[in-house]
């Protein structure tokens, strides 16, 4: 191997990885707040990332209509909850949120994907419909069972993964798609070629990482999501409800997958269920930051991009094996070095 | 004067056991009340139950509206605080954080002015103002427990066991702030196994044994019985048992 192949490598590696880190986090983030290992989370990424490329196509994307579905079960549970103590402000601020919400977004989706909207409209418009269908997920499957253990989380975890990759190959069929990029061009550093789509990804990952530093140490409501993950009771008898916390972090892991696959598209071509092998490496990494430590996540996750990288030159068969293999040591030392921890009480 | 917190036959059970039974009480406005009682006796059950942690069979109103149906949430914003036993701080976040989330749901200009109020009533926790809560000494997290509920501008604070395994001159701090806060127009309920301070700053007592209130009355009326006397306040008549 000569250097140019191994620094090709390597700005491979970290494309990938930064893209890995973002989930990673968004993958902690949710856990902490929620108890909720985010399998889905694949699916934000392939839902942004085809909602996006249909966009770009002139299609019409199912998800919009989905958002709008899923934001009527998510009226329908809130008005239930609420039926002994209905009043008008509740019921008009649940109607606003999730119906008039996302028919609003579907009825400018349509409006656009008629006539080819330039990519900054796309990429609002496939954010949008993805962060609501985060949010209305948490609504209707996670909020209800938010007072059970992590093993029945997990258990609604893997459903919902299920039905939304089901959903997907029935929006977007079992073809793959490439999106246009972000940015177009590319210039030449040595013997390094930079790509406009790879600074894109750079830029964007560094600014969310900033972002997300900035929310949590500086804002009420960053500090109301870190006070939750540290301490639930402590936080409601503050005033904070789980539920509001529980909704920021799924916006937040919708709104990263969904970016995460805007910027993977116009790399990588993606199918209906790509997303699920993105979001797992995206769960290895947060595995090795032990599900935690947002710091160890995002340089774990830039290692994990380079072996996949390294890995694929070498041995490209076994690429996936290896990234994977990678957990084993981890949860071995992990195991030694931990006390041993029984399964929280309810 | 109509009670400003008013428990009426609570019920609170963990599956088949009942950990309270039949317990009413009330809390007037301006008022500290106290409910002594051994370790075991249900009262820190009984606090949860009121703030909405554990379920609760029986009545409870706030400042004249029926808590049944609302959320530990609602009941703080209603003006119903809980310092618990255990504190529950947010450890890994710093002193000045705790206290801004406890006024979460106040309005941020008020929240400023309220942080300045709990700095002068605990200079301690000033001074620490950028240290983490997971590293203060026992008496500090108690502090800021305190004043992390004091920030939320509760109309009735209740203690759980504030004194629990801390030095006697931090103990008699926690008191003194605690007789303030009535002088502040917050009402208390304290719940301690350090009886006789107890009923030293408070106005009204109920004495709990086995999930039951055995005994009330005014707190210097308790104080001087001579049954309490011998259980909870450490002074052994010659020649008489324990109970």
């Amino acid at each position: 191997m000569n250097t140019t192949i191994m620094l090709f490598l390597l700005q491979d590696g970290i494309t990938n990885g930064a893209i890995y880190a973002l989930l990673g986090l968004a993958l902690v983030l949710v856990f902490a707040v929620t108890r909720v290992i985010l399998i889905p989370q694949g699916e934000f990424v392939t839902y942004g990332a085809l909602t996006y490329a249909s966009l770009a196509s002139g299609q019409m994307p199912g998800t919009a209509k989905l958002a709008l579905a899923m934001g009527i079960a998510a009226c329908a549970f809130d008005l239930f909850v609420a039926r002994k103590a209905l009043h008008g402000r509740l019921i008009l601020r649940s109607v606003l949120a999730n119906i008039v919400l996302p028919a609003a977004v579907l009825a400018l989706t349509i409006y656009f994907a008629a006539q080819k909207p330039p990519v900054a409209v796309c990429i609002a418009l496939s954010l949008v419909i993805v962060a609501m269908i985060g949010l209305y997920l948490y609504r209707v499957a996670f909020q209800p069972l938010a007072h059970t253990s992590v093993l029945v989380l997990l258990i609604a975890s893997v459903g919902t993964h299920l039905a939304l990759q089901g959903l997907g190959l029935l929006f977007f069929g079992a073809e793959g798609q490439r999106g246009p990029a972000v940015l177009s061009g590319a210039f030449t550093a040595g013997s390094l070629r930079f790509t406009g789509q790879s600074l894109t990804v750079y830029g964007i990952t560094i600014a969310f990482i900033v972002g997300l530093w900035l929310f949590f140490g500086l804002t009420l409501y960053g500090k109301a999501l870190r006070a939750t993950a540290v301490n639930r009771l402590g936080a409601r008898l503050a005033g904070i409800r789980t539920t509001l916390s529980g909704q920021i972090a799924f916006l937040l892991a919708s709104v990263i997958g969904a970016l995460s696959g805007i910027m993977i598209v116009p790399i990588t071509t993606l199918y209906y269920d790509s997303g699920f092998l993105i979001g797992l490496k995206g769960f290895v990494a947060a595995i090795i930051g032990g599900l935690v430590s947002y710091p160890l996540t995002a340089v774990a996750a830039l290692f994990v991009g380079t072996v996949e990288a390294f890995s694929s030159f070498y041995a490209s068969n076994y690429k996936e094996v290896i990234v994977f293999m990678l957990l084993i040591p981890v949860l071995l030392l992990r195991s030694l070095a931990a006390p041993a921890v029984e399964e929280e009480k309810d | 004067m109509s009670a400003l917190l008013s428990v009426t036959d609570a019920h609170v059970a963990y599956g088949k056991v009942e950990a309270v039974r039949s317990v009413s009480l009330q809390v007037g406005q301006n008022e500290i009340v106290t409910i002594v009682g051994a370790n075991g006796a249900g009262k820190t059950t009984l606090l949860s139950a009121i703030m909405g942690v554990l379920p609760l069979k029986g009545r409870v109103a706030f400042a004249g509206q029926d808590l049944a149906q609302l959320d530990i949430e609602d009941r703080v914003a209603m003006g119903l605080g809980l310092v618990p036993e255990h504190r529950e701080l947010f450890v890994t976040m710093n002193v000045e954080d705790n206290l801004e989330l406890g006024a979460f749901r106040i309005e941020r200009s008020r929240a400023k002015a309220s942080i300045e109020r709990i700095y002068a009533q605990f200079p301690r926790l000033k001074e620490r103002r950028k240290q983490l809560a997971g590293t203060l000494s026992g008496g500090e997290q108690q502090m800021l427990a305190m004043g992390r509920a004091l920030m939320g501008e509760p109309k009735l604070l209740m203690l759980d066991e504030p004194s629990l395994g801390l030095a006697p001159i931090i103990v008699a701090d926690i008191f003194r702030i605690v007789s303030e806060l009535k002088a502040s127009g917050v009402s208390v309920l304290l719940v301690e196994q350090n009886a006789q301070a107890a009923l030293k700053i408070a106005d009204r007592a109920y004495v709990m044994e086995l999930g039951e209130f055995v005994l009330s009355g005014k707190a210097s009326d308790i104080a001087a019985n001579e049954r309490v006397a011998a259980s909870y306040l450490g002074f052994q008549h010659e020649g008489e048992s324990a109970i």
